[in-house]
């Protein structure tokens, strides 16, 4: 239980206190925006490609945060909104010849809409029916992409367009650092002001009391649903970029083991803070990055360490003090 | 009558909990529904906010009908509540506990927040000084930054009345506000109990055992047992009730001290 | 075929299929009976008891054959090892976590379950394995209608299983404190019921009806592999939700319901074999829509 009389503070809360000081939040920003721009000029190309699929990653992960950390609802399928983001603009873009941000609006209402379609249902109910029907959910997404027509059938869709912004082409690996940079550094921000918004309080009172929540006059269903539908459209986004990023697509690169994976970096780092969040999604695709060895020991590796957060340390690596 | 409960009938797996009750609450009183454990009390509570679903009667508030209608509704259309057993957030500041009761009056959404609209500014400060309004007026101010379970008991449920006030309510149902608390503590809730009617001119209806608080700040008192409501008068009225009086016969706490 | 013929082949198919379905849908109900909680490991126990099945029938084998005599014996012994392996996980990951935010025992669920399955793959190399046995394909012809043996000795071996829980349920101290225990924790303890050890039997029970399940299906099927508790994990929560999650006679009564929905489901034209598993999991939202208590389930009284 968390108290706020003196108990004398471990190193690393020391150093996330010095961190968090909002003083010195702005210089951090600056920091970190600094060493965005620069990573394309001083790192090489294979090493780019890993930090922006790490920048993907936070995207990702911020989005779940929203579900999982946020309104404390168990999304085991979340791979299923970045396979409707990337697959919407897959279709649109290569099949039906829709300029790519034109499509983008598109993705975001399917994704918006397959979050109504499996939360309205499911939220009335206990949460934990959420998590089982998510896990059902992440895997009818990739069946029925793996047996339509429209969807490439288990080879996928491949020969993806890449996007253009006012005649400057994006296709190169540092163009598409960038664009994964700007959209963590947006997913960023919008998740610390949700945070700080009366939305973000209200999840915070449905996950502590549902029932004192609807004393206050707080729709439970509602306030769940809304976490959940941005939740999908964080996923969503990252699916959107991450199709025209690798120009294909296939069901694979949306199974289960992705949305174990995204769960994990968000327990990791720290379920509810956003920095915690951030770092954990960095272990996670820089971690095995390092690990090579290990290869098909690499999910149990990742299996036993989400166990042993859960037994020894369930607050992550940089705990939010709130929950 | 500003709430009217007309022949409410509650069951539990064939229990009957609540029989055919009538009861009302004047606007601009301060009432009270006592009786005996087990008596359905916190069932008439649950009711009237939307915990719980009568079989049958209907709910009057404000000249709407409520009865079946969710609890944040209930809430929103000016009934707020606290809990027998305090339900605040726990690991969350009192102020944010109390800026929990705003959020019925409010309405910015999550665009609103992410592209820090004007209106939804406005609102957040809407907030805060709403909040804090109402830590002032039940006098605890000075804490608003602490952790609501760090708080002694007496302060705790000064932060759940007003938390309960900033949903800004037409009543507020107390539901047992002095269990718990001391006797200057007690006295200090009978004081802000008639504040929050005289001040704010929101109705107030608990229940409590403590009679002698309950025959000080009440104005009428209503005797529920074992599901049916017995009787209903001023203070005077009920002391002298021989059917109040049996009603608590058996009972061996200090409840019996009816004198 | 006629239309009869057809009929009654799939009653039959539907009959197998729900057998095994149930069997790990009753562990589900119990143990969210006791706890609370959605054992997300409950598939990767069946997983389990079929890998232990298989290996306890390669020991066995030599003595008793690879028959169901053999196959009985090898069942017997998964279910004691996947039993214990239930009360040990339930001691290590579950226990600490009782009264832990939901979230976090979902989670650990969750990773229970991970370990378990990428322990099978580290170990299998995520191949299938063949569950070779020696149960042949004999069976009677009624008309142009067939019934194996396997499919006769499959049905009545989880028939059994299911009489043998429901009487325990209902004739025993243990039934009665089982019941007990799943209304309110506290009060047991206070009347001096074992609390844990009723939870240590529920999983004890609930993994070792899985292990029944893995090892028939392992030699029914014939072949096995890491994976197999996923799917079936979720069939068996749909099929716990269509009876009424918490009721035993309700996950067997959901698990027979779902075998003859797929069976019969997926024979019609326009949905196809290949959208079984799509069309189950619409059952399951239909169900949480319409009749989220379920057929034999009990509305939750909420309580402040």
């Amino acid at each position: 239980m968390a108290t706020d009389e003196a108990r004398r503070p471990t190193p690393f809360e020391r150093l996330y206190a010095y961190l968090d000081a909002p003083n010195r939040r702005h210089t951090v920003h600056v920091i970190i925006i600094l060493l965005l721009i620069v990573t394309p000029f001083i790192a090489n190309q294979y090493t780019t490609v890993i930090l922006t699929n790490a920048l993907l990653y936070v995207v990702l992960c911020l989005g779940l945060n929203i579900v999982v950390g946020y309104a404390g609802l168990l999304d085991l399928g979340y791979a299923a909104f970045f396979a409707v983001g990337a697959y919407t603009i897959g279709i649109l873009t290569q099949q039906f010849g829709v300029n790519f941000w034109l499509a983008i609006p598109f993705a975001i209402v399917a994704a918006a809409v397959a979050g109504v379609v499996i939360g309205a249902p499911t939220l009335r109910l206990r949460s934990d029916y959420l998590a089982i029907v998510t896990l059902g959910f992440g895997e009818i997404v990739r069946f029925t992409a793996r047996n339509l027509e429209i969807t490439g059938g288990a080879s996928g869709l491949f020969a993806i367009p890449e996007p253009s912004l006012f005649g400057w082409r994006i296709d190169s690996a540092s163009d598409f650092f960038y664009v994964f940079a700007v959209l963590a550094v947006l997913a960023y921000i919008a998740s610390q002001r949700l945070y700080h918004s009366r939305l973000g309080r209200a999840w915070l009172y449905v996950r502590h009391d549902e029932d004192a929540a609807e004393a206050m006059g707080i729709d439970r269903v509602r306030t769940k649903l809304s976490a959940y539908i941005i939740g999908a459209i964080f996923g969503a986004m990252g699916g959107i970029f991450f199709s025209v990023n690798l120009g294909a697509i296939s069901p694979e690169s949306f199974s289960f083991e992705q949305s174990v994976m995204i769960l994990l970096a968000v327990v990791l780092g720290g379920m509810g803070k956003i920095p915690g969040v951030i770092l954990g999604a960095f272990i996670i695709v820089l971690g095995p990055e390092l690990l090579r060895d290990l290869d098909s020991l690499r999910l149990l590796v990742f299996a036993v360490l989400l166990l042993l957060i859960m037994l020894f340390r369930p607050s992550g690596i940089w705990p939010d003090k709130r929950s | 009558m500003l709430l009217q409960l007309e022949r409410i009938t509650l069951s539990f797996a064939g229990n009957t909990v609540l029989d055919a009750v009538d009861f009302g609450v004047a606007e601009g009183s301060i009432a009270t529904l006592i009786g005996p454990n087990g008596a359905g009390k916190t069932s008439l509570f649950n009711t009237i906010t939307g915990f719980y679903r009568p079989q049958q009667g209907s709910i009057h508030f404000d000249g709407a009908p409520i009865v079946k209608q969710k609890p944040h509704r209930v809430t929103r259309m000016g009934i707020a509540r606290t809990f027998q057993n305090v339900r605040l957030f726990r690991e969350m500041s009192v102020l944010e506990n109390v800026m929990a009761g705003m959020h019925c009056r409010t309405r910015s959404g999550a665009i609103g927040a992410i592209l820090r609209l004007p209106s939804q500014r406005a609102e957040e400060r809407e907030i805060l000084e709403t909040s804090e309004e109402c830590l002032r007026f039940v006098g605890i101010h000075d804490e608003r930054e602490r952790l609501a379970t760090n708080l002694a008991y007496g302060h705790q449920r000064r932060v759940e009345i007003a938390r309960a006030l900033a949903t800004r309510p037409k009543l507020l149902l107390l539901d047992e506000p002095a269990a718990g608390l001391n006797a200057s503590e007690k006295i200090a809730l009978i004081e802000l109990i008639r504040r929050i009617r005289d001040e704010r001119g929101v109705s107030v209806l608990l229940i409590e055992h403590d009679m002698s608080l309950v025959m000080k700040v009440s104005e009428r008192i209503s005797v529920l047992d074992h599901g049916s409501m017995i009787t209903e008068g001023s203070p005077h009225d009920i002391q002298n009730d021989p059917r109040v009086i049996e009603a608590y016969l058996g009972q061996d706490d200090e409840e019996l001290a009816l004198s | 075929m006629s239309f009869f013929d057809s009929f009654f082949q799939q009653l039959i198919n539907g009959l197998v299929l729900g057998s095994f379905y149930a069997l790990v849908a009753l562990g589900y109900t119990m143990v969210f009976g006791v706890i609370k909680l959605l054992n997300f490991a409950h598939g990767d126990f069946y997983m389990a008891g079929a890998f232990v099945g298989f290996g306890a029938l390669s020991l066995v084998s030599g003595a008793l054959g690879a028959g169901w005599m053999g196959i009985f014996v090898a069942m017997l012994l998964a279910m004691m090892a996947i039993g214990c392996l239930g009360v040990v996980i339930e001691r290590i990951a579950y226990h600490p976590m009782l009264n832990a935010p939901r979230l976090s025992i979902l989670i650990t669920a969750l990773a229970v379950s991970l370990v378990l399955q990428n322990a099978a793959l580290a170990l299998t190399g995520g191949q299938y394995t063949a569950f070779s046995t020696d149960i042949g394909f004999g069976g009677f012809e009624v008309g142009n209608l067939f019934i194996s043996h396997n499919q006769i000795i499959l049905v009545a071996t989880a028939a059994v299983l299911m009489i043998a829980l429901e009487l325990g349920v209902s004739r025993t101290m243990y039934g009665r404190a089982m019941r007990a225990v799943s209304i309110d924790k506290d009060m047991c303890r206070m009347m001096g019921i074992n609390v844990a050890g009723v939870i240590a039997v529920t999983f004890f029970i609930g993994s070792s009806l899985a292990a029944a399940a893995g090892t028939m299906a392992g030699a029914y099927y014939g072949s096995i592999w890491y994976f197999m508790g996923f799917l079936i994990g979720l069939k068996a929560f749909t099929a716990a939700v269509i009876g009424g999650i918490g009721s035993i006679p309700g996950a067997m009564l959901g698990g027979l319901i779902l075998g003859l929905l797929e069976s019969f489901g997926t024979n019609i034209e326009f949905i196809g074999s290949e959208w079984k598993d799509v069309f189950t999991f619409a059952i399951l939202i239909l169900v949480l829509v319409f009749k989220p208590t379920g057929l034999l389930g009990k509305s939750e009284v909420e309580r402040m």
